[in-house]
């Protein structure tokens, strides 16, 4: 057993949780969604080894580092932090619904990471701004950051499908009540918001201790400042102006599109001190 | 008034956030030539004028902050003084009537005596809530617990925080700076350049660089590397201590971080030169500009240069060094050695043939030298912000009454609500729970 053996078997078993859900939602079966859950369980249990796995791995290497290190291993990670962070969310709120918008989502990160030929799967050594304990602190808090972000953004998509007639024949009359959608919307945005701003204040402290300066306006910097804007935004219009609906999901899926750019678009389209991972 | 509203506040965020987003497309900092040829003339001009190439810290830029700030000021004062009586009141007054109307209230009778009702209630109600006000009504009494009123200042905390971050950097902007050192291996120097304006800056100290070691991976990428420095004071050694990437040494305020290395010009090295000849061959060590004699004292041999890259027919044979054979009575030549062929001389077919047998590999270290006089601040700001989001977000003014109501029927008929100034929805599940619990009493 090694660890991309293990990290397929988390990339299908997630692909099944997503065809779990899809299929209750289609066919309006609930006990697929409720399987669904469950499958998703086993996808992070298959997935956290994997990570173990891996970190174990490149101790054996003699690399010896926390696999958080490049674009792959940032997107398992992705991965494992959108999955924990739903079942969290399936089993407080019990709506297994959302799984429909989320599963997907958490299975094309892994997939994406495995299948993209320009994604490297090696473990290789670190570089030497790397070596630092505040590089675990730094990603564990940005990608939970970014997993509450997902999720919102799942939550706030409903909000455009969800029929205005609840009554309707329609299979998205089913989605959880407007008042339901918002507040978990805005339950996940605080809690990736939180966790962001954790993330960038770890980065900073770490950068300060690399290079002597907390911030130096590289793009990735900058671009995690401007999602913090976007969500800053969207706390003040919902707390101050009382926004709700669909103009607040729209704010919510502006951020999230801030958080794709941030992770992905800076790493291919701008060049900076992230470059690597 | 116009910078107390939100509104401002988010415009001030809308902007900040688009036109962040030019300088991480707009090239920063870079020289006029290259902005001439990734742009064009017509762009650079708009670029200067909007001052885009170092726009994080153009004027305008810095007023969007500013307004920012001044917005953040007046809303709190605004906000505060209002907040404040709701946060420090002179009496906790009940109005059961608020609470009454409110959607999350839930109702259910209950055979059992007021008198024998009230003292498991209040116990659950503390237990929830901390002390419980026991209030009178027309109809009965209602019992009043509240907890976190003091939640309602983390806003605050937050806002404090972005003006202390902002404050601290403004402070080490103004008094602090960030420049680079370039140190041979066995050099010291007291001077070091600002990054962005190239002007010299004077140390309290000067630092010596004792020693550079660098480490590969066997995939060649770097694995750690590391200077040996000495901080010179009034010209005696003050202290010794090597640092690596992410350890920086840290004295007098001032920071020196391993940034880069580079190899620096051998200053030395050891030369065999053979007369092809009698076969006979020696070996000298000389350092660069000195002169050595050939065998049996027919002429020199000066080492006069190294070449990083030395070009030969159009192929780049690496580093090299240079040297000249001047024979007695004969027209001296000019040498070159690679170190990677050592038998590149010999091809010349000379009476003496010279080749680099070893040579020390010198590097310089690249230093970046820093001062943050803010930088307490700016952290100070972190730990505000990070707390103040907690509460924020995470606590809550809440607020829970019980309402006791004799009927005529004898029974007694007991409702429930709360109030919340955030996460309502949790409020509601709270006051949904509560029911349960006092419905079994």
């Amino acid at each position: 057993m090694n660890s991309s053996l293990l990290l397929s078997a988390a990339t299908f078993i997630y692909a099944l949780a997503s065809v779990f859900y899809i299929g209750s939602f289609s066919f309006k079966k609930k006990v697929l969604a409720k399987l669904g859950v469950w499958v998703i369980v086993i996808g992070l249990v298959a997935n956290t080894g994997g990570i173990l796995l891996r970190w174990v791995e490149s101790y054996q290497m003699g690399y010896g580092h926390a696999p958080f290190s490049n674009m792959y291993e940032s997107l398992v990670f992705f991965s494992w932090t959108v999955a924990a962070l739903y079942i969290f969310v399936e089993f407080k709120y019990r709506e297994s619904i959302i799984g429909v918008f989320v599963s997907p989502l958490i299975f094309l990160a892994i997939a994406y990471a495995s299948f993209d030929p320009s994604i490297s799967s090696k473990i290789s050594p670190l570089i030497p701004a790397l070596k630092s304990n505040w590089l675990i602190a730094h990603v564990i808090t940005c990608f939970l950051g970014y997993a509450g972000f997902a999720l919102a953004f799942g939550f706030s998509f409903m909000y455009f499908i969800k029929p205005k007639d609840p009554d309707g024949v329609s299979i998205f009359a089913r989605l959880p009540d407007w008042e339901i959608i918002d507040e978990m919307t805005y339950q996940m945005i605080v809690f990736g918001f939180l966790f962001l701003t954790i993330g960038i204040i770890t980065g900073a402290v770490w950068a300060n201790s690399a290079w002597g300066k907390y911030w130096s306006w590289d793009p990735k910097e900058t671009w995690s400042l401007i999602t913090w804007f976007v969500y800053a935004i969207f706390l003040h219009l919902r707390l101050m102006r009382g926004w709700q609906g669909r103009n607040l999901a729209l704010v919510s899926i502006i951020g999230f599109v801030a958080v794709l750019f941030t992770y992905f678009g800076v790493n291919y389209l701008l060049s900076g001190l992230h470059s690597y991972g | 008034m116009f910078f107390a509203s939100v509104k401002l506040t988010v415009y001030t965020l809308v902007l900040l956030a688009l036109t962040s987003i030019i300088g991480t497309v707009v090239l920063q900092n870079g020289s006029p030539r290259a902005y001439v040829n990734l742009y064009g003339q017509g762009m650079y001009n708009l670029i200067q004028v909007l001052k885009l190439d170092n726009m994080y810290q153009a004027w305008w830029y810095l007023l969007l902050m500013l307004v920012l700030c001044i917005n953040i000021v007046v809303c709190s004062i605004d906000r505060l003084s209002k907040t404040w009586k709701i946060i420090f009141p002179d009496k906790i007054k009940v109005n059961p009537k608020r609470f009454n109307g409110l959607k999350n209230k839930q109702e259910f009778e209950s055979d059992q005596d007021l008198s024998q009702l009230l003292p498991s209630y209040q116990k659950v109600l503390s237990r929830q809530m901390g002390a419980v006000i026991e209030h009178k009504t027309e109809q009965g009494l209602v019992l009043y617990g509240e907890k976190g009123r003091w939640s309602r200042l983390g806003v605050y905390v937050v806002h404090a925080s972005v003006l202390l971050l902002l404050a601290g950097a403004l402070f080490g902007a103004l008094f602090g700076f960030k420049a680079s050192l370039r140190l041979d291996e066995g050099k010291s120097a007291d001077t070091v350049l600002d990054s962005s304006t190239r002007m010299p800056i004077k140390l309290p100290f000067a630092i010596r660089c004792n020693e550079f070691e660098v480490k590969f991976y066997d995939t060649g990428a770097p694995d750690e590397f590391r200077s040996n420095l000495t901080i010179i004071e009034d010209g005696k050694q003050s202290f010794t201590k090597d640092i690596r990437v992410n350890y920086p040494l840290r004295y007098k305020g001032i920071n020196i971080f391993q940034s880069s290395y580079g190899t620096a010009l051998p200053n030395e090295a050891e030369f065999e030169i053979k007369d092809n000849l009698t076969q006979e061959s020696v070996v000298h060590t000389v350092k660069k500009g000195q002169s050595v004699a050939l065998p049996q004292d027919l002429g020199t041999f000066t080492f006069e240069g190294f070449l990083p890259h030395f070009d030969f027919r159009g192929h780049n044979l690496g580093e090299a060094f240079v040297g000249r054979v001047a024979p007695k009575d004969k027209q001296s030549v000019q040498i070159v050695m690679p170190t990677k062929f050592p038998t590149f001389d010999k091809m010349r077919k000379g009476q003496f043939s010279v080749t680099v047998k070893d040579f020390h590999q010198a590097y310089y270290t690249g230093l970046q030298v820093t001062k943050d006089p803010g930088v307490w601040y700016v952290y100070s700001g972190f730990i505000l912000m990070i707390i103040g989001c907690w509460i924020t977000f995470f606590l809550s003014h809440q607020s829970v009454c019980i309402g006791l109501e004799k009927r005529d029927t004898g029974r007694v008929r007991v409702w429930v609500a709360g109030k919340a100034n955030r996460n309502t929805h949790a409020m509601t599940l709270k006051i949904k729970k509560f029911a349960t619990q006092l419905k079994e009493i």
